[in-house]
């Protein structure tokens, strides 16, 4: 049952990896690079729970944060061309 | 009562790695920007949502359901944010939407 579900979300991770390697525009990839941060959350939590071991989930909380932080950094970085404010 | 669980669990998880693949494969194949981004919403919401609902279930009532729970309304509530960013930011640099021209009936 775990497994089919990493399955799904393995596919869809090399879809979306396939989407950022070859995007037209750079909003492409950004989007792709977003979704598979996603993803890797719902992997790493289902890792978890395949392997027995569900403290995985305090890496998923986490990397839900620094996908978040890292799509709205890498934006602002690609409009304005700096990160830091003003 | 533990089968039925079970099974609602089973049917959760297999849902959300559907929907995951729907998206892939749309995100993949869809011709437009603003179109894969619709697509890629699905497994933001939807897909995540049933995963993380089918562990729920799995977990019964502890520590890492509350840890599950609070990944999910992280998930609920950057996804839009970001989604809405990157279109913002996409609109803003001059990516106009492919609009396929109706064909005259006249």
């Amino acid at each position: 049952m775990f497994i089919a579900a990493m399955i799904g979300v393995l596919i869809t991770m090399l879809m979306a990896l396939v989407r950022a390697l070859s995007g037209p525009t750079v909003f492409d990839r950004i989007l792709a690079v977003n979704m598979f941060g996603t993803k890797t959350v719902l992997f790493i939590a289902v890792l978890g729970f395949l392997s027995g071991r569900p403290e995985f989930l305090d890496l998923a909380l986490v990397y839900v944060l620094i996908n978040f932080i890292g799509t709205i950094a890498i934006l602002k970085f690609v409009r304005f061309g700096k990160v830091e404010t003003a | 009562m533990d089968l039925i669980v079970y099974y609602a669990s089973w049917a959760l998880l297999s849902c959300g790695a559907f929907l995951c693949a729907v998206g892939g494969l749309g995100i993949l194949r869809l011709p437009d920007f603003y179109s894969r981004q619709h697509a890629a919403g699905i497994t933001d919401t939807l897909g995540s949502a049933f995963v993380l609902i089918g562990l729920m279930l799995q977990s019964g009532f502890s520590l890492n359901a509350a840890k599950l729970v609070m990944i999910l309304i992280f998930l609920i509530l950057t996804s839009p944010v970001a989604t809405h960013a990157i279109a913002q930011a996409a609109r803003q640099s001059g990516l106009e939407p492919k609009v396929v021209a109706e064909e005259d009936e006249a």
